[in-house]
């Protein structure tokens, strides 16, 4: 049997699939998108979602509706299960992270408890 | 829940701190707001979808309506529409008045140095105006950010004055948005395009409006896009395309003038429609909003052959800015193409076939200055890795101080890059003057009276001395916004004054082409000018001296030693009034020799003083 934790990953639904592809396109360059906490923030930890262009020796690659995801495997552990999601509020938009994980918000939904 | 975007690798900001800026293409007709989002510049739409906002604002008694409703508005409340506020920014109402005399408001005074606009919320300046309407766009960027936002780009014609820059700086902070820069508008479209990072070389920018023609040409060299001309024309734009198509339809249907004035707008407005449809298309359909007549329709050459002699005019700005430049059209790399009227096909043959290369046209002509600006926003905010350079803007004019005899002394080189300081020393021109007029000019002839005059202060409380002793440093500083501040300080008492350059009227485009030419023009002229001043001021501070001298010291001469020195000294006086340079110069020198004898006295005089009572070993 082995020790080594079996991760399910992350999963990337149509809508943010279709925006992060754009968003790559337009850029020109970069592998996929980095998800990961960082410690910090009004309610403990908070999410960080940016371009990758190489690969640090620790993240994990999964990919999702077509879309290259990294987490590092610090992140992983608070992150594992996460769906990301692109929404819309009102004239607002952008993604949004469900993860399993997070029991507490702060009000404003940047971070979060585990 | 929060909705996040992507930021670039290592840029990701804590939970209320993300940084976020936008751009802001200030136009006279419509408005945009442009941000930074996952990488990606776009303009941001209002909750119709509608991306421009019309720069109209109605005031009436107890709401202020920015916009499209302010617009539908205006034809019947006019008087507290005001539409088009960008014209007024910086200027003096007697300027505005001379220029366009029919407008509809009711001005507060007829002659004071800012526009001020009776409404029925009270008067209202064109910062108010122009507040209202970044007002709404920060608003709209807010809600589309879902954050405060505070830190904005704000486009500005290439060709404003430091009065029009700083006016839209204050209409800004009225906004509650901090500039961190004003960028030009043509700058703004070439980094739309990335083109700050392309090729080096030579960058014409066409704009072409609704009511407005713009062609700047930009040299871009160590990333850096420096305005060596503007050009165009206030007064033509798509609308008068609009125009020349209705007037051909009105004469096709065989309207009489009585007819035609009555159906004009809706005339017009077909006209727009059918112009609009055949930027897609090669034929459209011109359908007035009014049973009484037939819908006509109108191919592409038609509208082409209407339109062709105003577009000519375009061209011909073109050629123009390019020779004010001093630059050929195949030292042309780029060709940016910006404002709506660009859409029609016949606009951009025209341009492709005058520079011999395809303009780009790949951004939306209308939102590509609020784009560049979001751009530039993003970077200056601090959402790019340090790596991606900064841009840089420079002075349009040079400027300077006005001196003795009326020269202006330039303290800051124009295309010179900013923000930047510079210093320079002056003195006083008589014994025990204590006090200096600091006069603050722009422009590149020599004598102040060509020039622009900008501001005047006085630095007080110079200790007395004698002429020519006292070092007053004066130091010229220009912000990234190009907004000027002027400090004089007197170096031995450290006293100082200094003044921030608001000056009070506006420069138009015309009169600043007009001021750099005049200046290559009379370049000759203006350096014999100089020269004469010179010698003019020489000759009246060696007379000063002289006289100071005199009158202490004239028992030192005989008679006729004095009445030889008197009589040479009024030769000086005679010659200096006149534009002889080299006579000048002779009479100062015959002064000089007439007066050795008494300078010689005078010192010997003083020795003798500082000597009087001490021995010889004392010394």
């Amino acid at each position: 049997m082995s020790e080594v934790q079996e991760y399910s990953g992350v999963t990337v639904t149509d809508a943010a699939a279709l925006r992060a592809k754009t968003f790559l396109q337009n850029r020109g360059s970069g592998i996929g998108l980095r998800l990961g906490v960082k410690t910090t923030g009004c309610s403990g930890l908070a999410y960080v979602l940016e371009f990758v262009d190489e690969l640090n020796a620790d993240d994990e690659v999964f990919e999702s509706n077509g879309v290259k995801i990294i987490i590092d495997g610090k992140s992983l552990v608070y992150l594992d299960g996460t769906e990301l999601d692109f929404a819309k509020e009102g004239l607002n938009e952008g993604f949004q992270f469900n993860n399993p994980n997070a029991n507490g918000e702060c009000g404003c939904g940047e971070s979060f408890n585990v | 829940m929060a909705l996040l975007q992507i930021a670039e690798p290592g840029q990701s900001a804590a939970p209320h701190q993300r940084k976020l800026a936008i751009g802001i293409d200030l136009g006279t007709t419509h408005s945009l707001v442009a941000t930074v989002r996952s990488g990606q510049a776009e303009t941001l739409a209002d909750e119709q979808e509608r991306h421009l906002l019309p720069s109209a604002v109605q005031y009436s008694q107890d709401n202020t309506i920015v916009g499209y409703k302010a617009y539908e508005n205006a034809a019947h409340d006019p008087k507290n529409t005001i539409i088009s506020v960008k014209r007024f920014i910086g200027r003096s109402v007697e300027d505005v008045l001379h220029t366009w005399p029919n407008l509809p408001y009711e001005f507060a005074s007829e002659c004071a140095q800012n526009v001020q606009i009776k409404t029925q919320q009270g008067i209202k300046n064109p910062i108010h105006v122009s507040a209202d309407i970044l007002a709404s766009l920060r608003g709209r960027a807010e809600k589309t950010l879902g954050d405060e936002v505070t830190k904005a780009v704000i486009t500005v014609p290439a060709y404003f004055d430091d009065a029009q820059r700083q006016g839209t700086k204050d209409a800004a902070a009225v906004a509650g948005l901090d500039v961190m820069r004003l960028l030009n508008e043509p700058t703004a479209a070439a980094l739309a395009y990335g083109l700050d990072s392309g090729q080096e070389g030579i960058v014409a920018v066409y704009d072409l409006g609704g009511g407005t023609f713009d062609i700047s040409v930009l040299r871009l060299s160590r990333g850096v896009f420096e305005v060596l001309s503007t050009g165009g024309d206030s007064a033509l734009g798509g609308d008068d395309f609009d125009h020349a198509l209705a007037d051909a339809v009105a004469t096709q249907l065989g309207l009489s003038e009585s007819d035609k004035k009555r159906h004009y707008r809706a005339l017009v407005s077909a006209a727009k429609r059918a112009k609009e449809a055949l930027s897609e298309h090669d034929t459209a359909v011109l359908e007035i909003d009014s049973d009484e007549f037939a819908a006509v329709e109108i191919s592409r050459e038609q509208l082409q052959a209407l339109i062709q002699p105003l577009i000519q005019k375009t061209i011909r700005a073109c050629r123009r800015a390019l020779k004010d430049a001093d630059v050929s059209k195949d030292e042309v790399v780029e060709v940016v193409l910006v404002g709506g009227s660009t859409r029609v096909p016949a606009v951009r043959e025209a341009v492709e076939t005058f520079f011999a290369k395809p303009p780009l046209t790949s951004i939306d002509p209308d939102k590509v200055v609020a784009i560049g600006a979001a751009l530039q926003a993003d970077i200056l905010v601090g959402n790019k890795p340090d790596t991606d350079m900064l841009l840089l803007d420079v002075l349009p004019l040079s400027l300077g101080i006005e001196t003795m005899g009326g020269l202006a002394e330039k303290i800051i080189a124009r295309n010179t890059t900013i923000p930047v300081a510079k210093a320079q020393e002056f003195t006083t021109f008589k014994d025990g003057q204590t006090a200096m007029m600091i006069h603050v000019v722009q422009g590149e002839r020599e004598l102040v009276d060509d020039c622009r005059s900008l501001a005047r202060f006085t630095l007080t409380g110079i200790p007395p001395m004698a002429a020519g002793a006292a070092h007053i440093r004066v130091t010229f500083q220009v912000d990234a916004d190009g907004l000027l501040s002027v400090t004089a300080m007197e170096k031995s008492s450290g006293v100082s004054a200094d003044i921030q350059v608001k000056p009070s009227y506006g420069l138009e485009e015309r009169e600043i082409a007009g001021m750099l030419k005049d200046s290559m023009s009379n370049a000759k002229q203006d350096m014999q000018a100089r020269m004469l001043k010179e010698q003019q001021v020489e000759a009246a501070r060696v007379l000063e001296a002289l006289n100071a001298a005199l009158s202490v010291d004239a028992d030192l001469l005989s008679a006729e030693e004095l009445a030889n020195l008197q009589q040479q000294m009024q030769v000086l006086e005679n010659v200096a009034a006149n534009a002889d340079i080299d006579a000048i110069k002779v009479a100062i020198e015959n002064v000089d020799k007439a007066s050795q004898t008494f300078a010689e006295r005078r010192m010997d005089k003083s020795i003798n003083i500082a000597l009087a009572g001490q021995s010889v070993e004392q010394i």
